[in-house]
């Protein structure tokens, strides 16, 4: 990424929610939104620009759970794990994903950076547990194979042809 | 059009209800997130091009009927087992489980044929429902705040005010002084929906009597609670309500500025929001000089980044300032010093979303729901183990018995209730003994449980309490921000236990020192999230203690749900000594030789299962 164009993007993004600490929240994320995660240069810079030490966005980085410091895949996968879909089972889709995917335990991005696995806490469509979003589409009542058919879609290149 | 007078509003109420009833002819898709998920928007594109005259170009007299029908999309009416669905009016029929092919069907049969798709109706055992409101799911239920979601469109500012829309804040603007809104809402006893059931009119007068240069309104609609949706379905079907109630709250209370908190993981409320209001600012309806008056107010909305505990007043201003989410200690309530120090009303959107009724209809009306102490009604979210899941609306002092056996039509696959979690991770739970109390703010509380934001999820015979209690256990731990060490750490060593117990490696003094810790835990944390943290573990310590001790002493999890509990066994009978079982066994833990009986090793065994798949005579199974 190159220096100049990393600034010239993050201005864009404070320009647009105003340079102020209420923002900073906004502004995170509209960071995230363009590069996926979000890289310590630019945070660096937002730091200096709005004139906020860089721990302390730091701090507000790590506190929310939606924050990543890590590069995110191309694709990403949440599997909800809500109440509802907790007792209809998503656990065995995690599981099921994960051996797919050889991710091993604390890791959730593919090392080719194509696909990354979330468990979150409910996505509000309760009625269809268990259900899975992927890049914001919710899957209803998927079962561990359902789910691995998405992800071979995802590698073979034809996810979203069809659907 | 900007509006600039309450007579404009009634002028627009007028033409806008006329256009409304016109209507005549009308298909409604539901586009609520549940409807969406089954393909709702595809459905809605088909027939929007079935309905352009390309679609049905071979059909000229089908053209013909076409063109007087209308297509709408609509919020959630609720009912989102029975999904996507699409109701056609006039004649109130309700088509379910709608597919993409069935659209054409749809037109050709209702609209030409004047007959209806009868494979679209819904089925409960051997009865056909073709009426929407002929369902059961509607009969008990006493929709005033969903009354329009599932009529209007929730991204039309037309049709909510064709349906009476902001005609309250109109009237709250000519007839009434900041004073007597706020005693109106005082007099209804409108409790504070997002669980903590404080009333809202009393909140308002004491944002009203401080002086300040400036001061908030934020809506509450960070639900974060998994299982809970009402307030996502109220943000995605009838947004203006939730801004109405919020211009009313400020008109109250003299605030220049509101703030809706919505969760990142509800892309479509925060759309439908942000549209409706762009909408309510070119109808003059925020902004400066709010029809015409000295009213100026106007709203933002802030998205969450993932923070259950944001949902907690003061970590939600945390958040919305722009910092960490933590919960601050309050030397002063919010309504004195809530956003930037300022007097602030925080409420959610359920309670926001009931002002226009109070102020339209009265006081008097709006008690005449509900209980004494806990008027009006309350929406549930119902998930779980019953046959009918979705979003309801009943008036409060509702039995869990009508609930769960009336509306949500019992319990799946005809199985036993065993309980109802009922408040999320911060709630308690409720058994066959309280199936029969009326259920409102006071009751609940009195037996260990909590409305909370109204979450229900309702629980068979074959569900582990146990495991249950560890999920929530394992919510609150994840998300305790970690500022006060009785929930940092008590949560953590709760946790643990709990781990212990589902995995059969507890003793009975891990038990005294979980009880112990909930207490601790409960009187010593700093925010709401640390002080209820353990009802789950409490509640259901009250009333399933003798599961606890079968998977502590026993070892057994007689819900067969806790794996490290399950036993497989061979079953002498009928094995026949083949050996194949002990040949695909990854542990070497089938003992015995071939052509006699063999045994498994309960040492080794890692429950795995393969044994029990690989077995041609069905000798292997799990107890």
């Amino acid at each position: 990424m190159q220096a100049s164009e990393m600034m010239a993007r993050v201005d864009a993004i404070v320009e647009e929610h105003g340079n102020q600490q209420s923002s900073i929240i906004s502004i995170l994320q509209g960071i995230q939104k363009e590069y996926r995660y979000l890289p310590e240069e630019a945070l660096n810079y937002l730091a200096e620009k709005m004139d906020i030490s860089a721990s302390k966005i730091y701090g507000i980085a790590t506190f929310y759970e939606n924050f990543s410091l890590e590069p995110k895949g191309k694709h990403i996968i949440k599997i909800c794990d809500g109440t509802a879909c907790h007792i209809r089972k998503s656990q065995p889709i995690l599981d099921a994903l994960r051996k797919e995917l050889n991710l091993p335990e604390g890791r959730i991005t593919t090392d080719d950076l194509l696909i990354t696995v979330e468990m979150v806490s409910c996505l509000g469509a309760c009625s269809l547990a268990p259900v899975v979003n992927v890049d914001g589409v919710v899957y209803a009542k998927m079962t561990p194979n359902k789910t691995q058919e998405l992800v071979r879609k995802i590698k073979e290149g034809t996810f979203g042809e069809d659907d | 059009m900007r509006m600039t007078s309450s007579k404009d509003l009634y002028e627009a109420y007028e033409k806008f209800k006329v256009d409304f009833e016109r209507e005549g002819k009308k298909i409604i898709v539901c586009a609520g997130t549940g409807c969406v998920a089954g393909g709702a928007l595809d459905i809605y594109e088909e027939f929007q091009r079935l309905l352009e005259k390309d679609g049905l170009k071979d059909q000229v007299e089908l053209i013909k009927e076409t063109e007087e029908i209308s297509l709408k999309k609509s919020g959630c009416p609720g009912l989102c087992e029975a999904g996507p669905l699409v109701r056609v009016e006039p004649g109130d029929i309700l088509y379910t489980k709608v597919k993409v092919e069935d659209c054409k069907d749809i037109i050709q049969e209702t609209f030409v044929e004047d007959r209806a798709v009868d494979r679209l109706f819904l089925r409960i055992d051997d009865e056909v429902y073709p009426y929407q409101h002929s369902i059961p799911f509607y009969i008990n239920q006493s929709r005033l705040v969903l009354e329009d979601c599932g009529e209007v469109d929730p991204e039309s500012i037309q049709d909510y005010i064709a349906r009476g829309g902001y005609l309250a804040l109109a009237k709250a603007l000519e007839e009434m002084t900041p004073q007597e809104v706020c005693d109106e809402i005082v007099k209804a006893k409108l409790r504070g929906r997002g669980g903590g059931g404080f009333p809202a009119g009393v909140k308002w007068s004491q944002v009203l009597s401080y002086e300040s240069d400036m001061k908030y309104i934020i809506c509450n609609g960070d639900e974060g609670d998994p299982g809970a949706f009402m307030d996502m379905c109220i943000m995605e079907g009838l947004p203006h309500s939730i801004i109405e109630g919020m211009i009313i709250a400020a008109y109250a209370t003299k605030a220049k500025e509101g703030y809706i908190y919505v969760r990142a993981e509800y892309p479509m409320a925060v759309k439908r929001l942000a549209r409706a209001i762009q909408q309510a600012r070119q109808y003059g309806l925020l902004g400066p000089n709010i029809l015409g008056t000295d009213l100026s107010f106007d709203i933002h909305i802030n998205q969450g980044a993932g923070a259950f505990v944001c949902g907690e007043g003061s970590a939600l201003i945390a958040s919305i300032e722009g910092e960490r989410g933590m919960p601050r200690v309050k030397a002063k309530r919010t309504v004195e010093e809530g956003l930037w120090k300022k007097p602030t009303v925080l409420n959610n959107v359920e309670t926001f979303a009931n002002v226009r009724n109070i102020i339209l209809k009265g006081a008097n009306w709006f008690k005449s729901y509900g209980t004494e102490d806990s008027p009006g009604t309350k929406a549930f979210s119902v998930t779980g183990n019953v046959n009918n899941t979705g979003i309801i609306e009943v008036a409060m002092g509702t039995t869990l018995r009508e609930i769960i056996y009336d509306t949500c039509g019992g319990i799946m696959d005809g199985k036993k209730f065993k309980a109802v979690q009922i408040g999320g991770p911060s709630g308690g739970c409720l058994t066959e003994e309280h199936l029969d109390m009326p259920l409102d703010f006071d009751s609940l509380t009195e037996v260990g449980a909590m409305i909370g934001s109204g979450g229900m999820v309702v629980m068979d015979q074959d569900t582990c309490i146990v495991e249950v209690a560890r999920f929530f256990m394992n919510f609150t731990q994840n998300e305790s921000c970690g500022k006060c060490v009785p929930c940092r750490e008590g949560t953590k060593r709760m946790l643990e236990i709990m781990e212990k117990i589902v995995a059969g490696k507890a003793t009975m003094e891990d038990l005294e020192v979980l009880e112990e810790l909930a207490y601790t835990v409960t009187e010593t944390s700093l925010c709401g999230l640390g002080k209820t943290a353990a009802n789950p573990v409490l509640s259901t310590l009250k009333y399933f203690r003798d599961e606890y001790i079968q998977h502590i002493v026993d070892k057994k999890c007689h819900a067969k749900v806790c794996e490290a509990l399950k036993t497989i066994r061979i079953i002498p009978d009928l094995c026949k000594g083949c050996s194949k079982c002990a040949r695909i066994c990854p542990a070497d833990a089938i003992i015995g030789k071939v052509r006699e009986v063999y045994r498994i090793d309960e040492e080794k065994c890692i429950k795995c299962g393969a044994c029990i798949e690989s077995c041609a005579f069905a000798a292997i199974e799990e107890v």
